[in-house]
């Protein structure tokens, strides 16, 4: 190729340069871009899950309060907002923005790689989650309105069309759109665990991986081998209600009056398909923050993480244990009671790597005077919930127990203590953590969010959490069912209050409680709203390594602020374990990943070499 | 050295270095300090440069495919375990017996002639495959001295798409030989499976085309030699996945019922 040595460059036309430029930063595949937009995208989410969770909380203590613009909210309209709300946020929150979101923002920074390895398909995968998202919430504009299975879609009421106001296009909208999302996140994952095997910059060997690392790793297998599962089930499903297939129709199945002759399929075929996927989907939303949760105590407590090996090895265990699971979902369902005891026993052998990290984390902080800047609050609190979360979890593992407790509001406040909290706790920690990272340009150096308002932010959000579902384990042992669209007024036999009235009506004051709490959790978050805003604009600029953090992510080159040349990026290897902190020297208490070995070392090493020269 | 070239000697010779503070002796030198590693040889100097070098782009995209396939495999066990519970499911009829209505379908015998067929294209696309990797040819397409490995692979990539066309009517044959004895995907649970089964694989097949004929025209339009081994190797890879894939589904029909 000859070179132009005179010709100067051809000047492109000014219009179509900031076409171009924002074509260019729209549709990137740059993946500290994408990461933005997947983290974006949860926020629109989590706003809209919050609203819907809103209105089913006003719904259940204030049942006439009209609507604006819809007015009265049917039992079917309170089906459709559960659906919504549980798809929304397990699916476009806590399964996007740990793992996607940061995943993609972080992830390369942390093993020391320049990009991903596949960028065209990690742009191509969040533009199908965008579609996913907006395939869910366009149905609920269609003829009949939003699904209203629940996020678990059991059949039959979900495979035949007739069962209920948004089970006919609602219901096909929604399984399109989580076939897309399935589809979208097993090609994140495969890019994510190839970027993490290939990509590793020199020295990074597996035991000097950062735990958030180990859990993005873990999620990506179990989002493997668990999403083709749903993309199995869903496509039976849909063969179920449109090509006349019977995979999951029992014979002879009287629904709304008609009867559906149907095949000899099994309705609970679904549930073990459907589960299979679920239960390793919660530990895909939950092990990010917990490898999170390890680093961020180690670095603010400036101490080394308690059995940094064992903590690889509880990950990956939690992900193992997390597959063989499912079962204890369906011990209400029919289920052997063979099959419910090697559930029930593979349900509580989780506990055992679940409680190693909870040691290694209050081991990792026990007297170690922490600083406490917002994002170690928040990796605490992430701590605090999961442990009041998971002490539930041993009592629903017992299928007698759950007999009872399964439809109850106390598997509400289970899974949302343990995994919607938490993993949003994880999510704070890591948003107030990175915030720099994320809001470094070319131009400045990034931001920092303020402290104060994040400090009111934690503990009203640790408070409202607590406030919220700390009550609804008592509602669930009173009898609350979940699902239920009116817990009172509903007249019984001869216009008295029916039984279940009577019996839920002792539950109203406290429901009301929850209520008022839920409104003041979700107020709280309009100061983090705020901070976010304000910071962006004219938050305190950042140091390059403001939280003295030893992770690659950190290193001077991997900040996208000082616009280094390509030739002049420095080669990036790595030398030791993270969280290399030492607390009782003063001048240099903490030693990063990339640094060489301490030049007073090496002074040692060579006073005791003889070198031949 | 041209990048897709593998060098003959893959160890590293165990040289004495002066940096890493060898004295000669032949033993352990005392640290590897520019590693900063654990100690017992623990040295990034001396493992195997798999993730540098030439073939670092093929391996990383052999990786994620791989990673596909493991993703796809688990798509067909949901499937293949959904027709184990569904063939032993029964139901409790009026009179409270107990009523298993599997009634297997019979397969029609021209799949044996589709599973030979795509058992040839499994071997016509791994002649095409190593064509690719034949290091003289290799060398001489990268000096720019004519086209031999892509001359090479041409032919088989070719064949291969024809074998799959080949088994796709064949499989094609085989459905309208099920709807003539009135045997359609509503039929029953067996039939469901069948047709589930053979569609969902035709697909995927059909894809494996797509991937083929995306080499095929790659060989023509790509000007680095590195797409062209890349674009020819994952979709041979496809390809053979595929095929296992196909024996397995049909042993499964075939025998299973």
């Amino acid at each position: 190729m000859t070179p132009h040595f005179n010709t100067p460059p051809a000047q492109p036309h000014p219009a179509s340069t900031t076409s171009r430029r924002l074509r260019a930063a729209v549709f990137s595949t740059d993946h500290r871009v994408i990461g933005i937009q997947y983290l974006v995208l949860a926020l629109i989410s989590v706003i809209i899950g919050t609203i819907l969770s809103l209105l089913m909380r006003i719904h259940l203590v204030w049942p006439d309060w009209p609507l604006p613009l819809h007015g009265q909210i049917l039992p079917e309209d309170y089906l459709a907002l559960v659906t919504i709300h549980g798809t929304v946020m397990l699916f476009f929150v806590l399964t996007t923005a740990p793992q996607a979101g940061f995943g993609n923002l972080i992830l390369p920074a942390q093993i020391g790689a320049r990009s991903m390895a596949f960028p065209a398909l990690n742009a191509a995968s969040f533009w199908l989650t965008a579609a996913a998202l907006l395939t869910l919430l366009s149905s609920t504009f269609v003829p009949g309105g939003a699904a209203i299975s629940g996020w678990t879609a059991y059949p039959p009421l979900s495979a035949i069309a007739s069962s209920g106001p948004g089970q006919a296009l609602g219901m096909d909208l929604w399984l399109a759109s989580i076939a897309l999302f399935a589809t979208a996140s097993t090609i994140s994952s495969i890019n994510t665990l190839t970027t993490i095997i290939r990509n590793r910059c020199n020295g990074m060997t597996w035991d000097r991986l950062p735990l958030t690392v180990w859990g993005w790793f873990t999620a990506a297998l179990l989002s493997i081998i668990a999403f083709s599962v749903l993309l199995a089930a869903i496509l039976l499903l849909l063969c179920d209600r449109h090509a006349g297939t019977s995979f999951f129709l029992p014979n002879g199945d009287l629904v709304n009056g008609i009867l559906h002759q149907g095949g000899n399929g099994s309705p609970l075929l679904w549930l073990h398909l459907f589960w299979f996927f679920g239960h390793p989907e919660v530990y895909i939303a939950i092990l990010p923050g917990m490898g999170l949760t390890s680093m961020l105590l180690a670095n603010f407590s400036h101490r080394r993480v308690f059995a940094y090996r064992t903590m690889i090895t509880t990950t990956l265990l939690i992900g193992l244990l997390g597959i063989l699971l499912w079962g204890h979902h369906m011990f209400v369902a029919g289920l052997n009671p063979f099959a419910s005891s090697a559930f029930s026993i593979s349900t509580m052998a989780i506990a055992l790597p679940a409680a190693a990290k909870v040691l290694s984390w209050l081991a990792t902080t026990w007297r170690s005077r922490p600083s406490y800047k917002t994002p170690m609050l928040f990796s605490l609190g992430f701590v605090s919930l999961f442990i009041t979360g998971g002490l539930t979890g041993p009592i629903l593992a017992q299928p007698i127990l759950d007999e009872y407790l399964h439809n109850t509001f106390f598997v509400v406040a289970h899974f949302h203590l343990i995994m919607a909290m938490a993993g949003v706790f994880g999510l704070y920690a890591a948003t107030y953590y990175w915030f720099p990272l994320i809001t470094a340009t070319r131009n400045h150096p990034g931001r920092l969010l303020s402290e104060p308002l994040g400090h009111l932010h934690f503990w009203c959000t640790l408070l409202g959490a607590y406030a919220v579902f700390l009550p609804m384990h008592l509602t669930g042992l009173a009898g609350e069912p979940r699902h239920y669209a009116q817990l009172t007024g509903i007249s019984g036999p001869g216009g008295s209050l029916s039984p279940a009235g009577v019996l839920l009506s002792s539950t109203l004051p406290l429901n009301r409680f929850i209520t008022y709490a839920a409104i003041f959790l979700a107020t709280a978050q309009l100061v983090f709203l705020f901070n976010l805003v304000s910071s962006l604009r004219k938050g305190k600029f950042a140091q390059t390594n403001p939280w003295q953090a030893t992770t690659l992510e950190w290193h001077p080159s991997m900040n996208p602020f000082p616009p280094l040349h390509a030739s002049d990026t420095p080669d990036i290897s790595v030398h030791r374990a993270p969280c290399q902190y030492q607390s009782n020297k003063i001048e240099i208490s903490f030693l990063p990943q990339w640094e060489p070995i301490l030049l007073a070392q090496d002074e040692i090493v060579d006073a005791t070499d003889t070198k031949p020269e | 050295m041209p990048a897709t070239i593998t060098p003959n000697k893959t160890e590293q010779e165990r040289k004495r270095r002066v940096e890493d503070h060898d004295n000669g002796s032949g033993r352990r030198p005392p640290t590897d300090k520019r590693t900063g590693g654990g100690g017992d040889n623990d040295n990034w100097n001396d493992r195997p440069h798999g993730r540098r070098g030439p073939y670092e782009r093929l391996h990383r995209y052999r990786m994620g495919l791989f990673f596909a396939l493991a993703s796809d495999l688990m798509f067909f066990v949901a499937i293949v375990s959904t027709f184990f519970v569904n063939q032993s499911t029964g139901h409790f009829d009026a009179y409270n017996h107990y009523i298993n209505e599997w009634l297997p379908t019979t397969i029609p015998p021209i799949l044996w002639l589709n599973t030979a067929v795509l058992l040839i294209s499994s071997a016509t696309i791994e002649f095409a495959r190593r064509n690719m990797f034949r290091e003289t040819d290799v060398m001489d397409e990268w000096l720019g001295l004519g086209k031999p490995i892509t001359r090479r692979a041409l032919p088989w990539i070719s064949a291969t798409i024809a074998l799959g066309f080949l088994f796709l009517s064949g499989q094609w044959i085989a459905w309208r030989q099920l709807a003539l004895q009135h045997i359609f995907f509503k039929t029953n649970q067996s039939s469901h499976f069948f047709y589930l089964i053979t569609g969902v694989h035709a697909v995927h097949l059909f894809l494996g085309i797509a991937a083929l004929i995306t080499a095929f025209s790659g060989l023509y339009l790509s000007r680095q030699l590195e797409t062209r081994q890349i674009l020819v190797d994952a979709a041979a890879w496809y390809w053979h996945a595929m095929g296992l894939l196909w024996l397995l589904l049909f042993a499964l029909l075939e025998f299973g019922q």
